[in-house]
């Protein structure tokens, strides 16, 4: 602060802490809910001393929720959609901005023209990829009229059908996420900052491109990859339409999907403290990571090419 | 999400000292490449040939129809009503949640000692997703249950149902989606009133410029870089991320009141089963998307000046 103003400090702090509280305040609720027995949860308005069903409303909502399943998923996606899409655009980086060859800028634009394309605007086409990801050769192949060919040489009818389906698997729930443009961004950006030196010495001293990535580009981005991490792990834990639209089997649901079954419908009991338990439950593990490695995310956030 | 200086480097966008290899380079693209044209280009080359195509339900047939899906599509009052709809919730989301978020970071910015305190107890509602903060609103909000619902009838006399009253949802998923984005815009403004020069501040004060009129002079110019692009993620972010929030919500409802764009889309495609129609709806989302990204790029690379 500049000068001296009192009314305005003390101001500010009571401003801040409103904010805080206001920021904070459907949380705090849910949590004093989740303590909750349902005869309490259920009165307007709720009382507002936290009760002792903690554990029992967490327990119910693992059951209801099949939550130990759904966190396992989610876990899973988000973590393989984080190391999928961190090694794809490190090693994708480094081939824009290390080599110089024929089609790089092709590659380049081509790459960057999907930088801000969501899953969701697409969804039914790429639905249908996963569906079956043989889909473009089979086109190909009714294209070129193989089947009259295969027919021809075998000397009887024969159909041949392409088919490789990734749906209700860890591997369509990962894939297709992991198609994107904003980390390759962000290794390039971070790439051309660093000392042309650093290359030249290497290559004096006989270290090979993959040498030189190992050991010189890779300690290099710890920083930029741990935020990565945080942001990547998030976007991944928290995918809402994907996963809905290609698990049909419940062990493949994940946690945030499943918690849909737990909010209660009109004219059951409401059961709104195991929601609210689940809901508290769910949302905790992207929470830590980004508490835990709160100073890394807000660079990489906020301060993509440094 | 970033993106912001992509182009920065326009004249440095390779190193001048290179490795040499023939297989190499190709080698390492190869991950992305392939699963960008799988995943991208494919899918957008089939949602293209859909759009301008009529198939049954089981895809099976189609008929080439040039652009009669488009056609439909903007003869379509559920369709004009949902672009209408979709322009006023994410204005909405944006005002709510830019001018808490900015609100809270100058204030933050003043209290010099608890910054980082204060930063710790903001940042967490940016990890929640979308669809749970969807539940932890439709908590406070339930027309029978809810403590925000109660006050909302008690002080202002509303008969407050959202799942009646179209207006009640709307604003319901409002609520839900602003106040999740209210940190991430935290974290930017934070992030950009801490580049100002305290130099100029102090300056100004020195000339006897009041602590508001100082805000209005110099924080918000400068900050305008950062206020441009916050707005324009905000506006990305409820176009397509609010999904979740929809899903849990309303479903739409009621009478398809909170139908925005994206949720028609998933409606129309996997419910209705109207291939065509999806498909064309994809197109216009990615056609959008697309311009407000070269806009972006465009205008807050040139126009605006960066600070510090």
């Amino acid at each position: 602060m500049v000068e001296k103003t009192p009314i305005l400090d003390t101001l500010t702090y009571i401003f801040l802490i409103t904010g805080i509280i206001i920021v904070g305040f459907p949380v705090i609720y849910a949590i004093i809910a989740a303590t909750l027995p349902i005869e309490d949860v259920s009165r307007v308005p709720m009382p507002l001393i936290p009760g002792d069903q903690f554990w029992v409303n967490i327990k119910r909502a693992w059951v209801e929720g099949n939550l130990g399943t759904n966190l396992l998923n989610s876990f899973i996606m988000a973590s393989g959609i984080t190391i999928g899409k961190i090694s794809v655009s490190l090693l994708g980086a480094f081939s824009i901005v290390y080599f110089d060859y024929r089609f790089r800028t092709l590659v380049f634009v081509s790459v960057f023209c999907t930088l801000m394309l969501p899953v969701e605007v697409r969804i039914l086409p790429t639905y249908e990829m996963a569906a079956n990801l043989m889909g473009p050769f089979q086109k190909l192949w009714t294209v070129l009229n193989l089947d009259g060919v295969v027919t021809w040489i075998a000397g009887h009818d024969i159909v041949v059908t392409l088919e490789w389906s990734i749906l209700d698997s860890y591997t369509g729930l990962i894939l297709p996420l992991v198609a994107s443009a904003t980390c390759t961004f962000l290794f390039r950006q971070f790439f051309l900052t660093i000392p042309e030196e650093l290359c030249e010495a290497a290559k004096m001293d006989g270290a090979s491109a993959m040498t030189f990535f190992k050991k010189i580009l890779l300690p290099l981005s710890k920083t930029n990859i741990a935020a990565l991490v945080v942001i990547e792990f998030v976007y991944g834990w928290n995918q809402y339409l994907w996963p809905l639209l290609i698990t049909t089997n419940p062990k493949m649901m994940t946690a945030v999907i499943g918690l849909q079954h737990l909010i209660p419908a009109a004219d059951d009991l409401p059961y709104w403290n195991v929601a609210l338990a689940g809901s508290l439950l769910v949302m905790l593990p992207p929470i830590l990571v980004v508490l835990f490695m709160q100073r890394w995310f807000v660079k990489g956030l906020v301060d993509p090419d440094k | 999400m970033w993106g912001k200086r992509c182009f920065v480097n326009n004249e440095t966008m390779i190193k001048r000292s290179l490795f040499s290899s023939r297989t190499l380079p190709y080698l390492l693209i190869l991950p992305q490449i392939v699963v960008t044209l799988a995943f991208f280009y494919w899918p957008a080359a089939q949602g293209l040939m859909q759009s301008v195509m009529r198939s049954d339900p089981f895809g099976q047939h189609s008929t080439f129809i040039w652009f009669s899906n488009f056609t439909a599509l903007f003869t379509d009052p559920l369709y004009l009503k949902s672009i209408g709809i979709t322009l006023f919730f994410s204005m909405s989301v944006a005002t709510v949640s830019i001018s808490l978020g900015l609100f809270i970071a100058t204030m933050a910015n003043r209290a010099l000692k608890a910054k980082a305190v204060v930063r710790t107890m903001l940042i967490w509602p940016y990890a929640v997703a979308p669809a749970i903060s969807g539940i932890l609103w439709l908590f406070l909000l339930h027309p029978s249950y809810g403590v925000i619902a109660l006050g909302i009838k008690r002080w202002f006399g509303v008969d407050w149902n959202p799942v009646l009253r179209g207006s009640d949802a709307m604003f319901m998923i409002i609520m839900a989606s602003a106040w999740k984005q209210i940190s991430y815009n935290f974290v930017f403004f934070i992030a950009g009133l801490q580049a100002i020069p305290k130099s100029l501040i102090e300056a100004a004060a020195i000339d006897g410029a009041s602590p508001f009129r100082r805000f209005w002079t110099i924080t918000v110019p400068l900050l305008s870089p950062t206020l441009f692009f916050v707005t324009v993620m905000n506006i990305i972010y409820s176009f397509f991320e609010t999904f979740g929030v929809v899903h849990m919500m309303t479903q739409g409802g009621p009478g398809g009141a909170t139908n925005i764009l994206v949720y028609k889309v998933y409606q129309d495609g996997f419910i209705g089963l109207n291939m065509g129609g999806s498909a064309a709806q994809s197109i216009v989302l990615m056609t959008l998307i697309v311009a407000v990204t070269l806009f972006q790029f465009k205008y807050v690379e040139k126009k605006v000046q960066y600070a510090g």
